[in-house]
């Protein structure tokens, strides 16, 4: 039988169709991966700021710290080079992005007056003068020259200072040398386990 | 979206073979739960929820710690609560993280009837591909361990990914990263298996868990989350475990020999059909049945 150009090409597409009809399928199989939502994102380290073991925590934001772009947190996760929790955080340290991203997160200071039921917005300058104010006044008003028995200890017993664990040494030593020269004995800090 | 970097092995509902199968990679990834160490802290629960974007959704109580009844389509990772009576009386508060258990033998894949919705990567993980999924819910009634669950809005259906985004570029699990007690492990499955192994003898000889085990069910191949359980013996204690779990006889038979009795059948219409032209060869019209316009 003589094959004419039109019946060859008349059996191959019969033929092509019928073969994937029958189920071969040349189109190769990929699936379709998730990408790794943190893989360029700029990491920044950090410490929880819940409790006082102080975890590490690696917060991931948007773009490479460049000018024109505002960071913006996409996602927390343990530090695995902190040696307190090596990568594993706790669920409500898990939860820290829900901490940073929330509509009621406190973002201005706020003061309650003696006596008065409710927050108030208060400016930070304001704040500042205020406070400034009743450090120094409690401060001249409560200052321990001498102790009964006529020694010199230079106190001021009435203001306590209290740090988080989100201090850093360098912030805690200035803390210290600052309360220290108000007088002032009673500091602490929470994370002090 | 990128394109997959893992190889599929395995292919739900695709006619030839899986451009993966037969691929030994050098590995494959398990998750090791040491359920004797759980504290129940739910940290890989909100892990879980953080890393894949989903928000938090209403606990629903239900007189113990338990967050909900079950796992949901957005809550893939649920560490059940059982008060379990002991022989003697006493109670024991057992734990398990309850996730997607990524099985050797998928049953999911199995019952899936769509293309490429339901993969399984050369690693071991096996992956819901939703733009592929038509949202029958088959893979339900194939899963043993009652895990894939149908998002009502989008009609698809989605389970733990074993964080393959994450696993592919070679990190660990969310969950596995947060759980502070280190009672959950991530590695390969040679290696999880040797320290499920380890911990369940130790449990067996120095702290008097005579039954402790790891469950590991050679019902569905293996699985790539395996347990150390206090009572190997007694896996429905920890959150309704099954003790043997196999793909339903009915999804295997009807993805096996009922495939072939319905191929039979068709060749052999198309063989009678054939037979009976040769045999007596086209209908004639009979001219007389229409004489009346082809009415009867």
């Amino acid at each position: 039988m003589e094959l004419s150009r039109r019946t060859f090409l008349k059996s191959a597409l019969v033929g092509g169709a019928g073969i994937s009809l029958l189920g071969f399928d040349l189109t190769p199989a990929v699936a379709q991966l998730k990408e790794l939502k943190i893989a360029r994102a700029t990491e920044t380290r950090s410490t929880c700021p819940y409790c006082s073991v102080s975890c590490g925590v690696l917060i991931y934001t948007i773009g490479d710290k460049a000018k024109n772009v505002t960071p913006q947190v996409i996602h927390v996760e343990g530090d695995p080079d902190h040696p307190i929790n090596r990568g594993t955080l706790c669920p409500k340290g898990a939860s820290l992005e829900q901490d940073i991203l929330n509509p009621r997160r406190l973002l201005k200071p706020q003061v309650r007056r003696p006596g008065s039921d409710h927050w108030e917005d208060i400016a930070w300058a304001q704040a500042i003068d205020e406070i400034a104010h009743r450090v120094k006044k409690t401060r001249d008003d409560t200052f321990i020259e001498k102790d009964p028995l006529g020694r010199t200890v230079n106190r001021c017993e009435s203001m306590a200072w209290i740090g988080g664990c989100t201090d850093t040494n360098e912030f805690n030593y200035l803390v210290v040398k600052t309360m220290r020269s108000l007088g002032l004995t009673y500091i602490e800090n929470q994370a002090r386990v | 979206m990128s394109q997959a970097t893992l190889a599929i092995k395995r292919i739900s509902g695709h006619a030839g073979p899986a451009p993966g199968e037969g691929v030994e990679r050098d590995y494959q990834v398990c998750k090791l739960v040491d359920t004797t160490t759980c504290i129940g802290c739910k940290a890989c629960e909100v892990a879980c929820l953080e890393w894949n974007g989903y928000e938090f959704t209403d606990t629903v109580f239900d007189n113990s710690y338990q967050t909900m009844p079950e796992t949901t389509w957005k809550y893939w990772n649920l560490i059940k609560f059982n008060e379990h009576e002991n022989s003697d009386g006493t109670i024991s508060l057992l734990m398990r993280k309850d996730q997607c258990m990524h099985c050797a033998d998928p049953g999911c894949l199995a019952a899936c009837p769509a293309d490429g919705a339901i993969v399984q990567y050369t690693n071991g993980i096996v992956d819901f591909q939703q733009q592929n999924c038509i949202g029958c819910g088959y893979c339900v009634s194939g899963c043993p361990f009652d895990i894939p669950k149908f998002n009502p809005a989008t009609k698809k259906m989605f389970k733990c990914t074993l964080c393959v985004d994450r696993v592919s570029e070679g990190l660990e699990p969310a969950c596995i990263k947060s759980c502070p007690t280190g009672c959950l492990h991530f590695g390969t499955k040679e290696d999880m298996t040797d320290l499920a192994e380890k911990r369940a003898t130790q449990l067996r000889e120095n702290f008097g868990f005579e039954k402790a085990g790891v469950y590991d069910p050679a019902g569905v191949g293996g699985t790539g989350v395996i347990y150390v359980l206090h009572d190997a013996t007694n896996p429905e204690a920890y959150g309704g475990l099954p003790k043997d779990p196999h793909i339903p006889w009915v999804v295997k038979f009807w993805k096996g020999p009922a495939k072939w009795i319905g191929n039979l059948a068709m060749l052999g219409g198309i063989l009678r059909v054939t037979v009976h032209y040769l045999r007596f060869g086209p209908k004639i019209v009979d001219g007389s049945k229409h004489e009346n316009g082809g009415q009867p």
